[in-house]
Protein backbone atom coordinates (compact mmCIF):
# COMPACT_ATOMS: atom_id res chain seq x y z
CA UNK A 1 0.00 0.00 0.00
CA UNK A 2 2.81 2.36 0.94
CA UNK A 3 6.52 2.31 0.25
CA UNK A 4 8.17 -0.06 2.70
CA UNK A 5 11.36 2.00 2.87
CA UNK A 6 9.54 4.84 4.67
CA UNK A 7 9.05 4.28 8.39
CA UNK A 8 5.45 4.75 9.53
CA UNK A 9 4.59 7.68 11.80
CA UNK A 10 2.51 5.41 14.00
CA UNK A 11 3.36 1.73 14.24
CA UNK A 12 1.32 -0.39 16.62
CA UNK A 13 2.54 -3.97 16.54
CA UNK A 14 0.43 -6.80 17.93
CA UNK A 15 -0.79 -4.65 20.82
CA UNK A 16 -2.59 -6.41 23.65
CA UNK A 17 -4.56 -4.39 26.21
CA UNK A 18 -6.66 -5.77 29.02
CA UNK A 19 -8.67 -3.91 31.68
CA UNK A 20 -8.60 -6.08 34.76
CA UNK A 21 -9.09 -9.53 33.19
CA UNK A 22 -11.21 -8.39 30.28
CA UNK A 23 -9.23 -8.31 27.01
CA UNK A 24 -9.93 -5.14 25.02
CA UNK A 25 -7.34 -5.42 22.26
CA UNK A 26 -6.13 -8.79 21.03
CA UNK A 27 -2.83 -8.44 19.17
CA UNK A 28 -3.87 -5.49 17.02
CA UNK A 29 -1.46 -3.97 14.51
CA UNK A 30 -1.88 -0.58 12.89
CA UNK A 31 0.40 1.54 10.74
CA UNK A 32 -0.11 5.16 9.74
CA UNK A 33 2.19 6.71 7.13
CA UNK A 34 2.92 10.39 6.52
CA UNK A 35 0.12 12.16 4.68
CA UNK A 36 -2.49 9.50 5.36
CA UNK A 37 -5.89 10.13 6.93
CA UNK A 38 -6.78 6.93 8.71
CA UNK A 39 -10.20 6.41 10.27
CA UNK A 40 -10.60 3.78 12.98
CA UNK A 41 -14.25 2.72 12.94
CA UNK A 42 -16.23 0.41 15.14
CA UNK A 43 -19.11 0.07 17.54
CA UNK A 44 -19.06 1.32 21.11
CA UNK A 45 -16.90 -1.00 23.17
CA UNK A 46 -15.11 -2.45 20.14
CA UNK A 47 -11.76 -1.21 21.42
CA UNK A 48 -11.27 1.53 18.83
CA UNK A 49 -10.62 4.28 21.36
CA UNK A 50 -8.38 2.00 23.37
CA UNK A 51 -6.32 1.38 20.25
CA UNK A 52 -5.37 5.03 19.76
CA UNK A 53 -5.02 5.65 23.48
CA UNK A 54 -2.59 2.75 23.60
CA UNK A 55 -0.74 4.23 20.62
CA UNK A 56 -0.23 7.43 22.66
CA UNK A 57 0.86 5.62 25.80
CA UNK A 58 -2.26 6.59 27.76
CA UNK A 59 -3.18 2.94 28.24
CA UNK A 60 -0.51 0.44 29.28
CA UNK A 61 0.15 -2.45 26.90
CA UNK A 62 0.24 -5.96 28.25
CA UNK A 63 1.78 -7.18 25.01
CA UNK A 64 3.12 -5.90 21.72
CA UNK A 65 4.83 -2.61 21.02
CA UNK A 66 4.27 0.95 19.79
CA UNK A 67 6.61 3.18 17.80
CA UNK A 68 5.93 6.87 17.14
CA UNK A 69 7.95 8.68 14.46
CA UNK A 70 10.20 5.63 14.31
CA UNK A 71 11.02 5.77 18.02
CA UNK A 72 9.92 3.26 20.66
CA UNK A 73 7.11 4.83 22.70
CA UNK A 74 9.16 4.60 25.88
CA UNK A 75 11.93 6.76 24.44
CA UNK A 76 9.71 9.09 22.40
CA UNK A 77 10.08 12.70 23.54
CA UNK A 78 9.04 14.82 20.56
CA UNK A 79 5.45 15.23 21.71
CA UNK A 80 5.23 18.60 19.97
CA UNK A 81 4.87 16.65 16.72
CA UNK A 82 1.54 15.21 17.91
CA UNK A 83 -1.75 17.04 18.44
CA UNK A 84 -4.23 15.07 20.51
CA UNK A 85 -7.97 15.71 20.69
CA UNK A 86 -9.47 13.63 23.49
CA UNK A 87 -13.07 12.56 23.67
CA UNK A 88 -14.93 15.55 25.01
CA UNK A 89 -15.95 15.07 28.60
CA UNK A 90 -16.76 18.75 28.90
CA UNK A 91 -14.03 21.26 28.26
CA UNK A 92 -15.27 23.12 31.30
CA UNK A 93 -13.96 22.36 34.78
CA UNK A 94 -14.37 23.59 38.31
CA UNK A 95 -12.91 27.01 37.53
CA UNK A 96 -13.92 29.07 34.48
CA UNK A 97 -11.38 29.29 31.66
CA UNK A 98 -11.61 31.19 28.40
CA UNK A 99 -11.38 29.48 25.03
CA UNK A 100 -8.09 31.31 24.52
CA UNK A 101 -6.67 29.92 27.78
CA UNK A 102 -7.66 26.36 26.87
CA UNK A 103 -6.14 26.67 23.40
CA UNK A 104 -2.96 28.22 24.84
CA UNK A 105 -2.40 24.96 26.74
CA UNK A 106 -1.88 23.36 23.34
CA UNK A 107 1.08 25.63 22.76
CA UNK A 108 3.04 24.48 25.83
CA UNK A 109 4.67 21.54 24.06
CA UNK A 110 6.31 24.01 21.64
CA UNK A 111 6.86 26.79 24.13
CA UNK A 112 9.36 25.07 26.39
CA UNK A 113 9.19 24.80 30.15
CA UNK A 114 9.11 28.07 32.12
CA UNK A 115 9.52 30.17 28.98
CA UNK A 116 7.09 33.10 28.84
CA UNK A 117 4.67 33.30 25.92
CA UNK A 118 6.01 35.08 22.86
CA UNK A 119 4.15 36.79 20.06
CA UNK A 120 4.41 33.64 17.97
CA UNK A 121 2.61 31.72 20.73
CA UNK A 122 -0.21 34.24 20.91
CA UNK A 123 -0.51 34.30 17.12
CA UNK A 124 -0.72 30.49 17.07
CA UNK A 125 -3.61 30.59 19.55
CA UNK A 126 -5.64 33.13 17.57
CA UNK A 127 -4.77 31.34 14.32
CA UNK A 128 -5.93 27.97 15.65
CA UNK A 129 -9.20 29.43 16.91
CA UNK A 130 -9.74 31.10 13.54
CA UNK A 131 -9.12 27.77 11.78
CA UNK A 132 -12.10 26.24 13.60
CA UNK A 133 -14.25 29.34 13.12
CA UNK A 134 -14.17 30.54 16.74
CA UNK A 135 -11.90 33.58 16.44
CA UNK A 136 -14.52 35.83 18.01
CA UNK A 137 -14.99 33.57 21.05
CA UNK A 138 -11.38 33.75 22.31
CA UNK A 139 -12.36 35.59 25.50
CA UNK A 140 -15.53 33.60 26.22
CA UNK A 141 -15.58 31.00 28.99
CA UNK A 142 -15.61 27.52 27.40
CA UNK A 143 -18.45 26.60 29.73
CA UNK A 144 -20.76 28.96 27.85
CA UNK A 145 -19.97 27.46 24.42
CA UNK A 146 -22.18 24.81 22.86
CA UNK A 147 -20.98 21.19 22.82
CA UNK A 148 -19.85 21.48 19.21
CA UNK A 149 -17.98 24.70 19.92
CA UNK A 150 -16.27 23.12 22.93
CA UNK A 151 -15.17 20.27 20.70
CA UNK A 152 -13.83 22.75 18.16
CA UNK A 153 -11.95 24.50 20.98
CA UNK A 154 -10.21 21.21 21.78
CA UNK A 155 -9.31 20.80 18.09
CA UNK A 156 -7.93 24.34 18.07
CA UNK A 157 -5.86 23.42 21.14
CA UNK A 158 -4.32 20.52 19.20
CA UNK A 159 -3.72 22.71 16.13
CA UNK A 160 -2.06 25.48 18.16
CA UNK A 161 1.00 23.33 18.73
CA UNK A 162 1.54 23.11 14.97
CA UNK A 163 1.67 19.29 14.96
CA UNK A 164 2.56 16.91 12.13
CA UNK A 165 0.13 14.23 13.32
CA UNK A 166 -3.36 14.83 14.63
CA UNK A 167 -4.91 12.09 16.75
CA UNK A 168 -8.63 12.57 17.33
CA UNK A 169 -10.90 10.48 19.51
CA UNK A 170 -14.53 10.70 18.34
CA UNK A 171 -14.20 14.32 17.23
CA UNK A 172 -17.70 14.55 15.77
CA UNK A 173 -19.70 12.63 18.38
CA UNK A 174 -22.72 14.67 19.41
CA UNK A 175 -21.60 17.72 17.44
CA UNK A 176 -24.08 19.94 15.61
CA UNK A 177 -24.01 20.18 11.82
CA UNK A 178 -22.41 23.64 11.69
CA UNK A 179 -19.57 22.50 13.94
CA UNK A 180 -19.11 19.29 11.94
CA UNK A 181 -18.64 21.36 8.81
CA UNK A 182 -16.27 23.82 10.52
CA UNK A 183 -14.32 20.85 11.80
CA UNK A 184 -14.17 19.14 8.40
CA UNK A 185 -12.88 22.40 6.87
CA UNK A 186 -10.18 22.74 9.53
CA UNK A 187 -9.11 19.14 9.00
CA UNK A 188 -9.09 19.64 5.24
CA UNK A 189 -6.73 22.60 5.61
CA UNK A 190 -4.49 20.59 7.94
CA UNK A 191 -4.27 17.65 5.51
CA UNK A 192 -3.76 20.01 2.59
CA UNK A 193 -0.69 21.42 4.37
CA UNK A 194 0.81 17.92 4.56
CA UNK A 195 -0.52 16.81 7.93
CA UNK A 196 -1.25 13.22 8.92
CA UNK A 197 -4.46 12.26 10.72
CA UNK A 198 -5.50 9.28 12.82
CA UNK A 199 -9.07 9.54 14.00
CA UNK A 200 -11.58 7.37 15.78
CA UNK A 201 -15.17 7.73 14.73
CA UNK A 202 -18.52 6.13 15.09
CA UNK A 203 -19.85 7.86 12.00
CA UNK A 204 -17.89 9.94 9.53
CA UNK A 205 -20.42 12.47 8.25
CA UNK A 206 -18.79 15.29 6.28
CA UNK A 207 -15.33 13.83 7.03
CA UNK A 208 -15.82 10.89 4.73
CA UNK A 209 -14.27 12.55 1.67
CA UNK A 210 -11.01 13.14 3.56
CA UNK A 211 -10.40 9.56 4.66
CA UNK A 212 -7.71 7.70 2.75
CA UNK A 213 -7.97 4.42 4.65
CA UNK A 214 -10.42 2.90 7.07
CA UNK A 215 -9.74 0.34 9.80
CA UNK A 216 -12.72 -1.36 11.39
CA UNK A 217 -12.17 -2.66 14.92
CA UNK A 218 -14.55 -5.29 16.19
CA UNK A 219 -14.32 -7.12 19.49
CA UNK A 220 -10.72 -6.09 20.04
CA UNK A 221 -9.43 -7.15 16.65
CA UNK A 222 -9.25 -5.62 13.20
CA UNK A 223 -12.17 -6.85 11.13
CA UNK A 224 -11.56 -4.80 8.01
CA UNK A 225 -8.75 -2.68 6.67
CA UNK A 226 -8.56 -0.89 3.36
CA UNK A 227 -10.03 1.86 1.25
CA UNK A 228 -13.13 3.55 2.57
CA UNK A 229 -15.73 2.79 -0.11
CA UNK A 230 -18.28 0.26 1.04
CA UNK A 231 -17.79 -0.30 4.75
CA UNK A 232 -17.17 3.30 5.68
CA UNK A 233 -20.04 4.52 3.53
CA UNK A 234 -22.24 1.97 5.16
CA UNK A 235 -21.12 2.83 8.69
CA UNK A 236 -21.28 6.51 8.02
CA UNK A 237 -24.98 6.19 7.41
CA UNK A 238 -26.57 7.87 10.41
CA UNK A 239 -29.32 5.28 10.51
CA UNK A 240 -26.76 2.53 11.03
CA UNK A 241 -25.65 2.47 14.62
CA UNK A 242 -23.49 -0.59 15.05
CA UNK A 243 -20.83 -2.50 13.24
CA UNK A 244 -21.58 -6.16 12.69
CA UNK A 245 -18.90 -7.33 10.30
CA UNK A 246 -19.21 -11.09 10.47
CA UNK A 247 -21.91 -12.25 12.79
CA UNK A 248 -20.92 -14.03 16.00
CA UNK A 249 -18.64 -12.15 18.33
CA UNK A 250 -16.33 -15.01 19.18
CA UNK A 251 -15.64 -16.10 15.62
CA UNK A 252 -12.16 -17.63 15.72
CA UNK A 253 -11.01 -15.82 12.57
CA UNK A 254 -11.26 -12.49 14.36
CA UNK A 255 -8.61 -13.53 16.84
CA UNK A 256 -5.77 -13.70 14.39
CA UNK A 257 -4.02 -10.46 13.58
CA UNK A 258 -4.36 -9.34 9.99
CA UNK B 1 -10.56 52.07 64.64
CA UNK B 2 -7.47 52.45 66.70
CA UNK B 3 -6.95 48.76 67.26
CA UNK B 4 -3.89 48.83 64.98
CA UNK B 5 -1.99 50.99 67.46
CA UNK B 6 -1.00 47.69 69.09
CA UNK B 7 1.94 45.88 67.57
CA UNK B 8 0.33 42.48 68.02
CA UNK B 9 -2.69 43.63 66.02
CA UNK B 10 -0.44 44.81 63.21
CA UNK B 11 1.40 41.48 63.24
CA UNK B 12 -1.95 39.65 63.24
CA UNK B 13 -3.00 41.70 60.24
CA UNK B 14 0.22 40.92 58.36
CA UNK B 15 -0.12 37.21 59.13
CA UNK B 16 -3.69 37.23 57.87
CA UNK B 17 -2.83 39.20 54.74
CA UNK B 18 0.00 36.81 53.78
CA UNK B 19 -2.45 33.93 54.14
CA UNK B 20 -5.31 35.64 52.30
CA UNK B 21 -3.01 36.54 49.42
CA UNK B 22 -1.30 33.14 49.09
CA UNK B 23 -3.89 30.48 49.90
CA UNK B 24 -6.29 31.12 46.97
CA UNK B 25 -3.48 30.93 44.38
CA UNK B 26 -2.99 27.29 45.34
CA UNK B 27 -6.64 26.63 46.11
CA UNK B 28 -7.66 27.48 42.56
CA UNK B 29 -5.91 24.34 41.27
CA UNK B 30 -7.63 22.19 43.89
CA UNK B 31 -11.01 23.67 42.96
CA UNK B 32 -10.30 23.12 39.27
CA UNK B 33 -9.61 19.47 40.00
CA UNK B 34 -12.74 19.28 42.15
CA UNK B 35 -10.57 18.35 45.11
CA UNK B 36 -11.61 21.28 47.32
CA UNK B 37 -11.60 19.19 50.47
CA UNK B 38 -8.04 17.92 50.10
CA UNK B 39 -6.64 21.03 51.79
CA UNK B 40 -8.72 20.18 54.85
CA UNK B 41 -7.28 16.67 54.97
CA UNK B 42 -3.72 17.93 54.61
CA UNK B 43 -4.45 20.29 57.50
CA UNK B 44 -5.38 17.29 59.62
CA UNK B 45 -2.13 15.57 58.71
CA UNK B 46 -0.11 18.71 59.48
CA UNK B 47 -1.26 18.52 63.10
CA UNK B 48 0.79 15.37 63.53
CA UNK B 49 3.78 17.40 62.33
CA UNK B 50 3.03 20.07 64.93
CA UNK B 51 2.92 17.36 67.60
CA UNK B 52 6.23 15.91 66.47
CA UNK B 53 7.79 19.38 66.45
CA UNK B 54 6.59 20.19 69.97
CA UNK B 55 7.62 16.80 71.29
CA UNK B 56 11.13 16.87 69.85
CA UNK B 57 11.73 20.53 70.62
CA UNK B 58 11.95 21.51 66.96
CA UNK B 59 9.98 24.22 65.23
CA UNK B 60 6.35 23.03 64.98
CA UNK B 61 5.95 24.96 61.71
CA UNK B 62 8.87 23.27 59.96
CA UNK B 63 7.87 19.85 61.30
CA UNK B 64 4.34 20.51 60.03
CA UNK B 65 5.70 21.40 56.57
CA UNK B 66 7.60 18.13 56.37
CA UNK B 67 4.81 15.90 57.65
CA UNK B 68 2.10 17.68 55.63
CA UNK B 69 4.25 17.39 52.50
CA UNK B 70 4.64 13.66 53.09
CA UNK B 71 0.88 13.40 53.57
CA UNK B 72 0.18 15.41 50.41
CA UNK B 73 2.52 13.23 48.36
CA UNK B 74 0.72 10.16 49.73
CA UNK B 75 -2.62 11.70 48.68
CA UNK B 76 -1.24 12.37 45.20
CA UNK B 77 0.00 8.77 44.85
CA UNK B 78 -3.43 7.49 45.92
CA UNK B 79 -5.09 9.82 43.38
CA UNK B 80 -2.81 8.57 40.58
CA UNK B 81 -3.79 4.99 41.29
CA UNK B 82 -7.43 6.02 41.00
CA UNK B 83 -8.61 3.01 42.98
CA UNK B 84 -12.01 3.00 44.63
CA UNK B 85 -10.29 2.00 47.87
CA UNK B 86 -8.45 5.33 47.64
CA UNK B 87 -11.40 7.05 49.31
CA UNK B 88 -11.01 4.94 52.44
CA UNK B 89 -7.24 5.30 52.35
CA UNK B 90 -7.65 9.10 52.41
CA UNK B 91 -10.10 8.93 55.31
CA UNK B 92 -7.69 6.82 57.35
CA UNK B 93 -4.78 9.12 56.51
CA UNK B 94 -6.69 12.26 57.53
CA UNK B 95 -8.17 10.92 60.76
CA UNK B 96 -4.90 9.27 61.63
CA UNK B 97 -3.25 12.65 61.11
CA UNK B 98 -5.51 14.61 63.43
CA UNK B 99 -5.67 11.86 66.09
CA UNK B 100 -1.89 11.52 66.02
CA UNK B 101 -1.55 15.26 66.32
CA UNK B 102 -3.86 15.60 69.31
CA UNK B 103 -2.10 12.64 70.95
CA UNK B 104 1.42 14.02 70.41
CA UNK B 105 0.58 17.61 71.39
CA UNK B 106 -0.92 16.21 74.59
CA UNK B 107 2.30 14.34 75.32
CA UNK B 108 4.43 17.36 74.55
CA UNK B 109 3.32 19.94 77.11
CA UNK B 110 1.27 20.39 80.22
CA UNK B 111 -0.55 23.47 78.90
CA UNK B 112 -1.40 21.49 75.79
CA UNK B 113 -5.03 22.51 75.64
CA UNK B 114 -4.34 26.16 74.86
CA UNK B 115 -1.56 25.11 72.49
CA UNK B 116 -3.80 22.70 70.62
CA UNK B 117 -6.54 25.28 70.18
CA UNK B 118 -4.01 27.75 68.77
CA UNK B 119 -2.98 25.31 66.05
CA UNK B 120 -6.48 24.06 65.29
CA UNK B 121 -8.19 27.45 65.07
CA UNK B 122 -5.33 29.87 64.57
CA UNK B 123 -3.79 32.50 66.83
CA UNK B 124 -2.63 35.39 64.66
CA UNK B 125 -2.61 37.69 67.71
CA UNK B 126 0.35 35.77 69.14
CA UNK B 127 2.37 35.81 65.93
CA UNK B 128 5.93 36.94 66.58
CA UNK B 129 8.21 38.80 64.23
CA UNK B 130 10.08 35.59 63.41
CA UNK B 131 6.78 33.78 62.77
CA UNK B 132 6.00 36.42 60.18
CA UNK B 133 9.38 35.97 58.54
CA UNK B 134 8.85 32.22 58.24
CA UNK B 135 5.33 32.77 56.86
CA UNK B 136 6.60 35.33 54.38
CA UNK B 137 9.37 33.10 53.07
CA UNK B 138 7.05 30.08 52.70
CA UNK B 139 4.39 32.29 51.13
CA UNK B 140 6.81 33.59 48.51
CA UNK B 141 7.78 30.00 47.76
CA UNK B 142 4.14 29.04 47.21
CA UNK B 143 3.51 32.08 45.02
CA UNK B 144 6.59 31.30 42.92
CA UNK B 145 5.05 27.92 42.09
CA UNK B 146 1.40 28.89 41.71
CA UNK B 147 1.85 32.12 39.76
CA UNK B 148 4.97 31.48 37.67
CA UNK B 149 3.93 27.95 36.66
CA UNK B 150 0.31 28.87 36.03
CA UNK B 151 0.11 27.84 32.33
CA UNK B 152 1.60 24.43 33.08
CA UNK B 153 -0.35 23.76 36.27
CA UNK B 154 -3.52 24.95 34.51
CA UNK B 155 -2.87 22.47 31.70
CA UNK B 156 -2.42 19.46 33.99
CA UNK B 157 -5.39 20.35 36.20
CA UNK B 158 -7.65 21.06 33.24
CA UNK B 159 -6.91 17.95 31.19
CA UNK B 160 -4.28 15.62 32.61
CA UNK B 161 -4.26 13.17 29.69
CA UNK B 162 -3.83 15.94 27.18
CA UNK B 163 -0.95 17.32 29.24
CA UNK B 164 0.66 13.88 29.17
CA UNK B 165 0.43 13.72 25.38
CA UNK B 166 1.89 17.24 25.27
CA UNK B 167 4.98 15.80 26.91
CA UNK B 168 4.63 17.89 30.09
CA UNK B 169 6.30 16.46 33.21
CA UNK B 170 2.87 15.64 34.63
CA UNK B 171 4.02 13.52 37.55
CA UNK B 172 6.58 16.07 38.72
CA UNK B 173 4.08 18.93 38.45
CA UNK B 174 1.49 16.94 40.39
CA UNK B 175 3.96 16.33 43.18
CA UNK B 176 4.85 20.03 43.11
CA UNK B 177 1.18 20.93 43.63
CA UNK B 178 1.03 18.42 46.48
CA UNK B 179 4.04 19.91 48.24
CA UNK B 180 2.81 23.46 47.62
CA UNK B 181 -0.53 22.48 49.18
CA UNK B 182 1.31 21.30 52.29
CA UNK B 183 3.33 24.50 52.51
CA UNK B 184 0.20 26.63 52.05
CA UNK B 185 -1.50 24.74 54.86
CA UNK B 186 1.38 25.53 57.21
CA UNK B 187 1.47 29.15 56.14
CA UNK B 188 -2.23 29.51 56.87
CA UNK B 189 -2.04 27.54 60.12
CA UNK B 190 -1.05 30.57 62.19
CA UNK B 191 -3.78 32.83 60.82
CA UNK B 192 -6.88 30.63 60.59
CA UNK B 193 -5.84 27.31 62.12
CA UNK B 194 -5.55 23.85 60.60
CA UNK B 195 -9.28 23.16 60.69
CA UNK B 196 -10.12 26.29 58.72
CA UNK B 197 -7.10 26.35 56.36
CA UNK B 198 -9.04 24.87 53.50
CA UNK B 199 -11.65 27.62 53.68
CA UNK B 200 -9.15 30.32 52.72
CA UNK B 201 -7.91 28.20 49.79
CA UNK B 202 -11.37 27.49 48.43
CA UNK B 203 -13.89 30.16 49.44
CA UNK B 204 -12.16 33.15 47.76
CA UNK B 205 -11.90 31.10 44.54
CA UNK B 206 -15.57 30.16 44.76
CA UNK B 207 -16.47 33.82 45.26
CA UNK B 208 -14.19 35.01 42.44
CA UNK B 209 -15.55 32.63 39.84
CA UNK B 210 -19.01 34.12 40.24
CA UNK B 211 -17.58 37.29 38.75
CA UNK B 212 -14.93 36.21 36.24
CA UNK B 213 -14.70 34.61 32.82
CA UNK B 214 -11.18 33.22 32.67
CA UNK B 215 -8.71 31.28 34.81
CA UNK B 216 -6.18 34.07 35.13
CA UNK B 217 -8.80 36.64 36.10
CA UNK B 218 -10.28 34.18 38.59
CA UNK B 219 -6.88 33.77 40.25
CA UNK B 220 -6.34 37.51 40.52
CA UNK B 221 -9.85 38.18 41.80
CA UNK B 222 -9.50 35.36 44.35
CA UNK B 223 -6.28 36.90 45.66
CA UNK B 224 -8.08 40.21 46.07
CA UNK B 225 -11.01 38.60 47.83
CA UNK B 226 -8.65 36.64 50.09
CA UNK B 227 -6.83 39.82 51.12
CA UNK B 228 -10.12 41.66 51.69
CA UNK B 229 -11.50 38.83 53.84
CA UNK B 230 -8.27 38.69 55.88
CA UNK B 231 -8.17 42.44 56.52
CA UNK B 232 -11.88 42.77 57.31
CA UNK B 233 -11.79 39.66 59.46
CA UNK B 234 -8.92 40.89 61.63
CA UNK B 235 -10.48 44.33 61.93
CA UNK B 236 -13.92 43.00 62.91
CA UNK B 237 -12.43 40.52 65.35
CA UNK B 238 -10.34 43.24 67.02
CA UNK B 239 -13.06 45.88 67.04
CA UNK B 240 -15.77 43.54 68.35
CA UNK B 241 -16.69 44.08 71.97
CA UNK B 242 -15.98 41.72 74.84
CA UNK B 243 -12.30 41.09 74.10
CA UNK B 244 -12.86 40.40 70.40
CA UNK B 245 -13.99 37.39 68.40
CA UNK B 246 -11.84 34.47 67.25
CA UNK B 247 -9.82 35.94 64.35
CA UNK B 248 -9.58 32.76 62.24
CA UNK B 249 -13.29 32.05 62.38
CA UNK B 250 -14.10 35.71 61.72
CA UNK B 251 -11.91 35.76 58.60
CA UNK B 252 -13.59 32.64 57.25
CA UNK B 253 -17.08 33.99 57.96
CA UNK B 254 -16.21 37.23 56.17
CA UNK B 255 -14.95 35.20 53.19
CA UNK B 256 -18.21 33.26 53.08
CA UNK B 257 -20.10 36.55 53.33
CA UNK B 258 -18.14 37.82 50.31
CA UNK B 259 -18.98 34.59 48.47
CA UNK B 260 -22.69 35.05 49.14
CA UNK B 261 -22.52 38.69 48.08
CA UNK B 262 -20.74 37.78 44.86
CA UNK B 263 -23.18 34.98 44.08
CA UNK B 264 -26.28 37.10 44.69
CA UNK B 265 -24.74 40.05 42.85
CA UNK B 266 -23.81 37.92 39.83
CA UNK B 267 -27.26 36.33 39.70
CA UNK B 268 -28.90 39.75 39.88
CA UNK B 269 -26.60 41.05 37.15
CA UNK B 270 -27.46 38.10 34.91
CA UNK B 271 -31.19 38.64 35.34
CA UNK B 272 -30.77 42.34 34.65
CA UNK B 273 -28.72 41.64 31.51
CA UNK B 274 -31.14 39.03 30.21
CA UNK B 275 -33.95 41.52 30.59
CA UNK B 276 -31.97 44.18 28.73
CA UNK B 277 -31.06 41.66 26.02
CA UNK B 278 -34.72 40.71 25.75
CA UNK B 279 -35.66 44.32 25.21
CA UNK B 280 -32.92 44.70 22.58
CA UNK B 281 -34.00 41.48 20.88
CA UNK B 282 -37.57 42.77 20.85
CA UNK B 283 -36.36 45.99 19.29
CA UNK B 284 -35.00 43.98 16.41
CA UNK B 285 -32.22 42.53 14.32
CA UNK B 286 -28.75 43.21 15.60
CA UNK B 287 -28.48 41.06 18.69
CA UNK B 288 -30.48 38.21 17.24
CA UNK B 289 -27.61 36.52 15.42
CA UNK B 290 -25.23 35.84 18.35
CA UNK B 291 -28.18 34.95 20.55
CA UNK B 292 -29.01 32.17 18.12
CA UNK B 293 -25.70 30.38 18.71
CA UNK B 294 -25.92 30.60 22.47
CA UNK B 295 -28.72 28.25 23.60
CA UNK B 296 -27.57 24.69 24.33
CA UNK B 297 -30.44 23.37 22.20
CA UNK B 298 -27.97 23.40 19.34
CA UNK B 299 -25.95 20.66 21.01
CA UNK B 300 -28.82 18.25 20.91
CA UNK B 301 -29.33 18.82 17.20
CA UNK B 302 -26.93 16.33 15.62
Amino acid sequence: MTATTVAPIVAVDRAVVAYADRPVLRAVSLRVYAGEVVAVLGANGSGKSTLIRAALGLVPLSGGSVRLFDMPLRRFRQWRRIGYVPQRVGAGSGVPATAGEVVAAGRLARRGFLRPARNADRAAVTGALAAVGLADRIGDPVGTLSGGQQQRTLIARALAGDPELLVLDEPTAGVDAASQQAFADALHAFVGAGGTVLLVAHELGPLQRLISRAVVVHDGAIAHEGPVPEPAGHHADPAHDHVHPHGPVAEPGLWSAP
Amino acid sequence: MSIFQYDFMVRALIAALITGFTAPTLGIYLVQRRMSLIGDGIGHVALTGVGIGLLTGNSPVLAAVVVAAAGAVAVELIRQRGRTSGDIALAILFYGGIAGGVFLVGLASDKSNANLMAYLFGSPLSASRSDLVVMGVLGVGVLAVTVLLRPWLFAICQDEEYAKVSGLPVRTLNLLIAVATAVTVTVAMRAVGLLLVSALMVVPVAAAQQLTRGFRSTMHAAMGIGVLAAALGIWISGAAGGGGTAPGATIVLVAIGLFLTATIGAAGWRILRRRTAGVLGGLGGERAAPAEIEPPDVVLDR
